[in-house]
């Protein structure tokens, strides 16, 4: 499975690890309906270091989609709020 | 996680859908890729702009801050600790604004860095992706072009949507600061801070000169006391006289100071 991690690049992740990862992701989605900033900022960067640590960087000219794309480290709770609208942050 | 993925592939299905032929689809986006590095780039120059001036503005406030603690110094010796304190505590909120400003300078140190290592990727990933485009385009057949260019599409559309979206980051982090950074400048140029050319004088640098200029004038006004005692025939003399050598002989006697100068 390939994770994108915004702002630094794709990594390749064992499809076994979607476990661990998932209820981290629960986690994740549950701090960010209920506004806990601390929270969310702190299960995002523990989710990302498991990304980081389990995944296998993609080389730079790969040009694989990914199968999950996960907020940056700064993210602000609401620009993955607007991530999740229909219209998105993301521009074209 | 599911929902976040299927945002950037939702976009780059949409813009194949659009396209009757989907080879042209391939030499647009590769333009827009194109202007998307050429943005990215500009990016990082823009970013790298602001953090040299956020290094002189640093610089600038440094150089202040230890002014002002020498004239606190100056004060406190020539007894004017409410002058002292003043310094000190104009000092003190300079500093403030110094960590305020090392904080910034690291994160657009940061940001920097990113939008390097962005347009790294981005550029290795045009690369790839116009050797496949050409690819396509020469062994073109409609069956399998819907879906070899679709492949292509998302992968490159995904990085362009996140290369995008960094940019847009480092653009709204860099007007925040040059906001700033150009209050500070209105600042330093006010007088409130001064300024390194020591063109505008501050008010503490103007009392510390006003009291050591009074020092001076006692020193003076003493030395032309000790001068007239000295013998009032001899300056007399000098004054009708006029001249230098006068004067000079007379000196050694009564102000040995006067002769060092």
């Amino acid at each position: 499975m390939i994770v994108r991690i915004m702002g630094e690049g794709q990594v390749r992740l064992a499809d076994s690890h979607l476990a661990d990862l998932n209820k981290l992701d629960d986690e994740l989605l549950a701090e960010m309906e209920n506004g806990d900033g601390p929270g969310f900022r702190r299960t995002l960067h523990a989710l990302l270091a498991k990304v980081r640590e389990l995944g296998e960087p993609l080389p730079d000219d790969s040009l694989e989609p990914s199968e999950l794309i996960l907020p940056s480290p700064d993210a602000t709770l609401q620009e993955v709020r607007d991530l999740l609208s229909d219209d998105g942050l993301i521009p074209g | 996680m599911k929902r976040m993925g299927m945002i950037f592939r939702a976009k780059a299905n949409k813009a194949l859908d659009r396209a009757e032929d989907p080879r042209e689809t391939l030499d647009y986006s590769y333009q827009k890729q194109l202007e998307l590095l050429q943005k990215v780039r500009r990016g990082v120059a823009d970013v790298a702009t602001s953090r040299k001036r956020l290094e002189l503005q640093l610089n600038q406030l440094q150089s202040q801050s230890s002014k002002l603690e020498d004239q606190g110094r100056k004060a406190l010796a020539l007894g004017r600790e409410d002058l002292a304190r003043e310094a000190l505590s104009r000092r003190s909120a300079l500093q403030q604004q110094v960590t305020d400003l090392e904080t910034q300078h690291s994160t657009l140190q940061g940001e920097e860095e990113k939008l390097t290592l962005a347009a790294q990727r981005l550029q290795a990933k045009v690369d790839a992706f116009r050797t496949k485009k050409e690819t396509i385009k020469a062994t073109y057949t409609a069956a399998q072009a819907q879906t070899r260019i679709g492949e292509a599409f998302s992968g490159i559309s995904e990085e362009m949507g996140d290369v995008g979206l960094a940019i847009q980051r480092a653009e709204d982090k860099t007007a925040q600061l040059q906001a700033r950074a150009g209050a500070i400048d209105e600042l330093l140029a006010s007088g409130a801070l001064d300024d390194q050319s020591g063109m505008h004088k501050d008010d503490i640098q103007a009392e510390l000169d006003r009291l050591s200029g009074g020092t001076d004038v006692e020193l003076e006004l003493q030395r032309m006391k000790a001068e007239l005692a000295g013998g009032s025939s001899a300056s007399q003399q000098a004054i009708e006289g006029g001249t230098g050598q006068s004067q000079s002989q007379q000196q050694p006697q009564d102000t040995p100071r006067f002769d060092k100068q």
